[in-house]
């Protein structure tokens, strides 16, 4: 009998190598994504077992961490001005999972980062608890809650920045949303959660770095700066060759203007009344493909622009033909744009022509404020040379002046801007997106800021939406609030 | 001159005992679960818990019991069986405690049953027990011969022990399975204990049998097939384990008893054809019930992608979290009392013990843990090869087949080798049945090997070689 016995044996070891087979498997092979999976709660309660770091905004934190009584998670996040800082932050939530910032830099902020192993290998000895590094970011408290409080109850979004850094400003998007009422995972965290999920208003979008708006007549600028580049125009004071009406190459329809006065308009007078005729004309002669490599060097079509958290990628149209060219070079048609990336586009001109990457998260430090990371300002681009980019300043600013932005005037500061009112909608029937971009100048002719405002479909009356009455206001309040923060 | 020479036969040398062998074996083996517990005292706690050396000591005091029996009533038995299993069940009662500890734990039990009790000083009195059965059959059963003359006996303990849990007023249905019944408060899980007598059925049968099955047959297409009216038993044991999968929904137990007997009738016959009918046999009833019975179904459908049914089935969701236990763990495990594996929720500490050794202890405890149950599984299947007598080698390797497939079984469900099938892990899991029961399973393995392995009786002295003289011609 001991034949079989042997093989018997034989069986039996192979029973057990292939439990040691699947053993490996499970924990060599598969265990980090086994670990990481989203069924698995043990992610979340790693999350929370200690004290979070903080977001920072000028030396003060804007978030904090609150001792729970529940078995699985020890700490729940809380927020400071929650609804304020929410486009900023994002959300960490132990039941419907984090975002921005909060899930970016969960590592940083949990203690879990690679680059803290030194310090949790030292707190294994000195019996230190586990603590999270912090996120110091380059927002200014002072102009965030001048946008916020300046949109109040409209719809919108706004973002600011330091065109000589790419440093963010000011981030912000209304109607908010306030991340401590669904930090945990009680019943009415759950409530919470899904009355915003399924709100109308859309509050859980970003709408300065995750939605985007044609971008109107403010997109004029980026077609100016292409004719310019390009050498269609030189003089932004010679006159136009733009008939009126001006026929939309390849069809028959006229290009509507409001203003009037536009035929063979100069440059400079056509951005201030907002002429469409003239700058369909200059897009049209520009051409599509000239018009696409200015509008990316602005940073449109670029869907990595983090910052760090990721805006959604603006629009400029690669392949429309030469009619929907030159809708598009008044920033109709296909043509779509985040307000973070029309800042971007007031900050290249404001910063005579270079592009600063944009950036708002300044250092991440370790829990002993040694700094483990540090943003240093890079440039992007250069879409316009230094000299056309002050023409381009110089047509903003008499926007600003004598044009239609006249309501963002600031006494004794220079400021440039332009206004924009965008129509979408089947055959333009919702009401239009009011936009506003401006930059202000420094004494020395630098700029410490560039904003950009779109005011979704308010209240108002559809012939009261335009950037001036509406979106202006509210650059105005938030150059002020820079200027007086910093000078 | 006249040189003496002995012609007496020399005696065998007495073969080593190996008891000292054991003896430190044994002190490893009550000085490390002593260490894991204050270690999970230390981890969760942060101190030493409370009792620890009272606990260690009665835990040295069990297995000391243990040894001496041994020494005494099986001398030259395995050295390697005793202090593996007092390993495994020193560190099981460990793993228990430790979820004990867990509020997760306790919540869970309190919002289904209203109260919370604690399972470790309960699984610490049921190894008490098992330790004292132990010590009884190895005083009781001086030769596992005798158990032959109960071989029929034996197989209507087994039907009666592998029914009960379907009668009515007796049996309780636990998720579903129907392998426990209660009496007076008491959960008994009678398949633990039908699995050894069983074996002693089917070793007693088929070493009667063996020379039929094994002779008259007839060669088909390379295979020797038995005769029709050899088919018999067989077919009978696979009948009886589908009724179990059927009307008890025991998918382990079934599988376990059926795989015993296909092993046992191979060993016997020798008669590569039986491995394959079994085979074929259990496929078929496999596919079978496979369809039909929704209970199986459902633990396919869970084994085959736990993380597509996770959040609308329980069976799937204890699978994948299950396995992802198995998988937070890693290589080195997050160590004692640091893990999540209570997440899994029922039965953490039973069926799913397991899952605990994957977390906490990782890759390493897991291929640890295996190879320790893979040493007693050998060790038995050596006993089976020792063994002098027909019996005692069909009965070892019976006993040690069926508790590879357990092994494999459990393991493999846990680890979503395998469909999950509701058995539990000797040794480790909490419950008085499965403790007792694989004692005595140790306590019978190291009375084969004790007789297999000592020294045959000095022959008695020839008288011949006293008395007559050598006449050399001087």
């Amino acid at each position: 009998m001991n034949k079989p016995l042997r093989r018997i044996s034989l069986f039996c070891g192979l029973l057990v190598l292939a439990l040691l087979i699947r053993t490996n498997w499970l924990q060599y092979v598969q265990a980090e994504e086994l670990s990481t999976r989203k069924e698995n709660r043990r992610v979340q309660i790693a999350q929370y077992a200690t004290e979070r770091g903080n977001i920072i905004v000028q030396g003060q934190p804007i978030t904090g961490s609150a001792v729970t009584d529940g078995s699985d998670y020890k700490f729940k996040r809380t927020y400071l001005d929650g609804p304020l800082w929410a486009p900023v932050t994002g959300y960490a939530s132990q039941a419907f999972g984090s975002t921005q910032l909060e899930s970016l830099d969960d590592g940083i902020l949990t203690g879990n980062d690679d680059r803290l192993f030194f310090d949790r290998t030292i707190g294994m000895f000195t019996g230190e608890k586990k603590q999270g590094g912090n996120v110091v970011t380059t927002l200014n408290a002072a102009a965030q809650k001048a946008a916020y409080e300046k949109l109040g109850t409209k719809k919108g979004a706004v973002a600011a920045i330091d065109p000589r850094t790419g440093a963010i400003l000011a981030l912000v998007s209304t109607p908010s949303y306030d991340p401590s009422t669904f930090a945990g995972n009680s019943k009415t965290d759950e409530k919470a959660w899904v009355a915003l999920k399924d709100s109308e208003d859309k509050n859980l979008v970003n709408r300065a770095l995750r939605e985007t708006y044609p971008p109107g007549s403010t997109f004029k600028v980026v077609t100016a700066a292409a004719a310019l580049e390009n050498g269609v125009v030189s003089d932004i004071n010679a006159p136009t060759d733009t008939p009126e009406p001006y026929i939309l190459p390849g069809t028959k329809t006229p290009m509507v203007n409001h203003a009037s006065g536009c035929e063979k308009a100069t440059l400079n007078f056509a951005l201030q009344v907002s002429c469409n005729s003239v700058f369909a004309n200059m897009g049209d002669k520009v051409g599509r493909d000239k018009m696409v490599e200015t509008a990316q060097k602005f940073g449109f079509n670029n869907d990595k622009i983090d910052i760090p958290v990721r805006a959604f990628a603006s629009v400029y149209d690669k392949t429309m033909g030469k009619d929907g060219n030159a809708q598009s070079s008044i920033g109709q048609f296909n043509t779509a744009a985040t307000p973070l990336q029309m800042a971007m586009v007031t900050a290249a001109i404001a910063n005579d022509g270079k592009l600063m990457k944009p950036y708002m998260v300044e250092q991440l430090t370790a829990p002993n404020l040694d700094t483990i990371e540090k943003h240093e300002p890079q440039e992007m681009s250069r879409p316009v040379s230094p000299a056309n980019a002050q023409k381009i300043q110089q047509m903003m600013v008499n926007v600003v002046e004598n044009g239609t932005g006249t309501t963002a005037k600031i006494k004794g500061v220079t400021v440039g801007g332009k206004t924009g009112t965008a129509q979408h909608g089947e055959k333009n029937a919702k009401r239009p997106y009011a936009w506003f971009i401006s930059y202000a100048e420094n004494p020395d002719g630098t700029s410490p800021v560039a904003v950009a405002v779109v005011i979704e479909d308010s209240a108002a009356d559809r012939e009261d939406i335009t950037g001036g009455g509406l979106a202006a206001p509210v650059a105005k309040a938030v150059m002020e609030a820079v200027l007086k923060n910093k000078g | 001159m006249s040189v003496v020479t002995n012609t007496t036969t020399i005696g065998a040398i007495e073969a080593p005992s190996r008891r000292n062998t054991e003896l430190l074996l044994l002190a490893f083996a009550v000085v490390i679960p002593i260490f894991a517990y204050a270690n999970v005292g230390l981890a969760i706690h942060g101190e030493l818990p409370p009792g620890m050396f009272l606990y260690g000591l009665g835990f040295a005091v069990l297995a000391g019991i243990g040894h001496l029996v041994v020494r005494r009533y099986a001398k030259y038995a395995d050295p390697l069986l005793l202090p593996i299993a007092t390993l495994l069940n020193g560190l099981g009662v460990v793993l228990i405690w430790r979820l004990d500890q867990s509020e997760r734990l306790q919540n869970l039990a309190k919002r289904s049953f209203g109260t919370f009790s604690e399972s470790a000083p309960r699984q610490m009195m049921y190894t008490g027990l098992a330790l004292a059965l132990f010590a009884v059959v190895l005083l009781v059963l001086k030769d596992h011969r005798v158990l032959q003359r109960f071989t029929y006996i034996s197989m209507a303990g087994a039907l009666i022990l592998l029914i009960l849990p379907v009668v009515p007023g007796l049996g309780a249905d636990v998720f579903g399975a129907k392998i426990w019944i209660s009496v007076g408060g008491f959960s008994i899980q009678p398949g633990e204990f039908a699995k050894i007598v069983i074996a002693i059925f089917f070793a007693g049968y088929l070493m009667v049998k063996r020379d039929a099955l094994a002779l008259a047959s007839r060669r088909f297409m390379g295979l020797y097939l038995p005769r029709g009216r050899d088919l018999g038993p067989i077919l009978m044991i696979w009948a009886v384990s589908l009724l179990v999968l059927v009307f008890e929904n025991d998918l382990g137990t079934s599988l376990l008893f059926f795989g015993m007997f296909v092993i046992m009738l191979y060993v016997a016959t020798e008669r590569t054809s039986w491995i394959v009918i079994g085979l074929l046999m259990s496929v078929g009833g496999a596919v079978v019930v496979g369809t039909f019975a929704s209970h199986v179904k459902v633990r396919v459908t869970a084994w085959l992608d736990p993380f597509a049914c996770y959040s609308t089935s329980g069976a799937c969701e204890q699978v994948g979290q299950s396995i992802m236990s198995f998988g937070s763990g890693g290589v080195l495990g997050t160590g004692w009392g640091q893990g999540n594996s209570d997440l899994i929720g029922f039965a953490a500490n039973s069926d799913f013990i397991f899952s605990t050794v994957g977390e906490e202890l990782g890759l390493t405890g897991v291929m640890a843990f295996l190879l320790l149950y893979g040493l007693i599984i050998e060790r038995g299947v050596r006993t089976a090869l020792a063994a002098r007598d027909p019996f005692g080698k069909l009965f070892a390797v019976g006993l040690s087949g069926a508790f590879a497939l357990q092994i494999f079984v459990v393991a493999g469900g846990v680890m979503g080798l395998i469909p999950l099938t509701g058995m539990t892990m000797p040794f480790l899991a909490s419950g008085g049945s499965s403790v007792l029961a694989n004692w005595v399973l140790i306590a019978i393995l190291i009375r084969i090997s004790d007789t297999a392995r000592r020294p045959a009786p000095a022959p008695a002295p020839s008288p011949d070689s006293e008395m007559t003289q050598v006449v050399r011609p001087s």
